[in-house]
């Protein structure tokens, strides 16, 4: 998978967990989570186990902290879907 | 003195009707909210119908963020977060708000967390899935779950308290809201209180045999207080909120006054002299309500209607003695008596809050709700009140003064005295 097409798909992913609509519209690698998209961080818990569930990977603590971005999350999933 | 505290709006999610109009009409009417309930019959339970809103989930959305609406499922806080949100809009308030409303509390009771909710947790940890349960399953398995997503989407600012004693929750907290204004530590405080049976609480309630198994077949017959044909209870689900207001805030404000809260009283029977955990000791009842009737400063003869407790189990007798001997009024003295029970089932935690919303309305519409399901009244009631005290049909009549009364496992009884507001 392409960079962009996960970026396109994390824009479902997230959809739950913001009501800034306008931003998720125009997301990209630079946008934060919680600053630009301002989903609560208690949440980030959800969209990881919401991406695993997705792509099918598994997660782990230290690649979960990274994904504080749109491009941290793309690296991860990428890796994590490379991996398998 | 303490303050005077007066009810500026209410929300209602009953088995016959959400929405003060359509519980209004149906209390009125008489109209039952029983209904045969087929998962209970498939489990074998020995009670198939249950008291259930007639509730669609996606109506949430009108209450919540999508944020906040997206991985909620928990039953009981849909009811009570639909209840809590209509009184406040009822009361005239708007629900944003920058500032946390330092001067409004809450105290919004239930009996347990959903035990759905609780099951899905038991299923992934057993299943070695704990980390599939994510970041929203604590808000809805802690018991103060409900209290929390009420008081985060009104911003309250002031003490927010859980309150549980069973089936007097429900009145309990109104009683601790009015305390809270009357003794000056709020001006405003959403109380009430929510339940939802769900099938494992359902299911020991039935193991007891204390509910009702008679009736399957006639749902809305299956709900008889005060007759000699009840057979237990029948369980209801559901939510009622009320805003209280000290009246000086509530004046300045210029709110519309539905009724003024007297007083009320709460205690315990103690498990003692005949109080078990699942009977209460008469003479606690007693003391709850005289001291109910003391707080308020009014003379029993003149409250113009009870609603009782009166689930529709053996101990309506003694309950109907109790409330006879702590008026000290018996035959065609009693006041009018009514149990809402007899339409919507016994809503436990949430029994109190919807019940006291029937009070005010009847109250403010000037009638008394008929007790449906009371064609053979129970021969050693009548021994203690007169048939004539106990409507079948619906009365219009004007209501001053109303006492309610519930009493929960544990032996616990909570009393309050309704009024309508009179400028003085």
């Amino acid at each position: 998978m392409t960079r962009e097409e996960i970026l396109n798909e994390l824009k479902s992913v997230f959809a739950p967990y913001t009501t800034n609509k306008e931003m998720l519209a125009n997301i990209n690698d630079q946008t934060d989570l919680i600053t630009d998209l301002k989903i609560n961080s208690a949440n980030l818990v959800d969209i990881i186990i919401d991406a695993e569930a997705k792509y099918n990977i598994e997660i782990d603590y230290d690649s979960a902290d990274k994904m504080i971005n749109v491009g941290s999350c793309i690296d991860v999933i990428s890796e994590k879907l490379n991996q398998k | 003195m303490g303050k005077r505290v007066v009810v500026t709006g209410m929300g209602v999610v009953s088995p016959n009707g959400i929405g003060l109009p359509a519980f209004l009409d149906s209390l009125k009417n008489g109209r039952s909210g029983i209904r045969f309930v087929p998962l209970y019959e498939e489990l074998q339970m020995s009670c198939h119908v249950a008291g259930v809103p007639e509730f669609e989930w996606d109506s949430l959305k009108n209450y919540l963020s999508e944020v906040s609406f997206h991985g909620l499922k928990g039953t009981n806080i849909a009811y009570g977060i639909t209840a809590a949100l209509d009184a406040w809009a009822d009361s005239g308030m708007s629900f944003d708000t920058d500032e946390p409303h330092w001067d409004t509390g809450c105290v919004f009771g239930n009996s347990a967390p959903d035990s759905d909710a609780t099951k899905n947790v038991i299923n992934k940890v057993d299943n070695k899935e704990v980390k599939k349960l994510g970041s929203r399953i604590v808000e809805q398995t802690m018991n103060s779950g409900v209290t929390s997503f009420i008081s985060g989407r009104l911003g309250l600012g002031n003490r927010v308290v859980t309150n549980s004693t069973a089936c007097a929750t429900g009145t309990q907290a109104i009683l601790m809201g009015y305390e809270y204004i009357q003794s000056g530590l709020a001006k405003r405080m959403l109380v009430g209180s929510g339940e939802h049976i769900d099938t494992y609480i359902f299911g020991t309630f039935d193991s007891m045999r204390v509910l009702s198994r008679k009736f399957n077949d006639q749902p809305e017959r299956a709900s008889r207080p005060m007759s000699a044909s009840s057979g237990g209870f029948i369980p209801g689900s559901g939510a009622a909120a009320l805003i209280l207001e000290d009246l000086d805030f509530a004046l300045a404000r210029g709110a519309r006054i539905y009724a003024e809260v007297l007083g009320g009283a709460a205690n315990s029977g103690g498990q003692r002299n005949g109080g078990t955990m699942t009977a209460p000791n008469p003479a606690g009842v007693i003391r709850c309500i005289s001291d109910a009737i003391a707080s308020a400063g009014i003379d029993p003869a003149d409250i113009d209607l009870v609603s009782g407790h009166l689930t529709a189990t053996m101990a309506d007798r003694q309950e109907i003695q109790s409330w006879s001997n702590a008026l000290g009024r018996s035959g065609k003295d009693f006041p009018l008596i009514n149990s809402v029970k007899s339409m919507i089932g016994h809503c436990l935690s949430a029994a109190g809050s919807i019940e006291s919303v029937a009070c005010i309305l009847q109250l403010i519409h000037g009638f008394v709700h008929p007790n449906i399901n009371l064609e053979d009244p129970n021969p050693e009631i009548l021994k203690i009140i007169d048939e004539g005290c106990i409507p079948t049909s619906m009365i219009k009549k004007d209501i001053n003064l109303v006492a309610k009364a519930n009493f929960g496992f544990g032996d616990v009884n909570a009393c309050l005295l309704f009024a309508k507001y009179l400028k003085e």
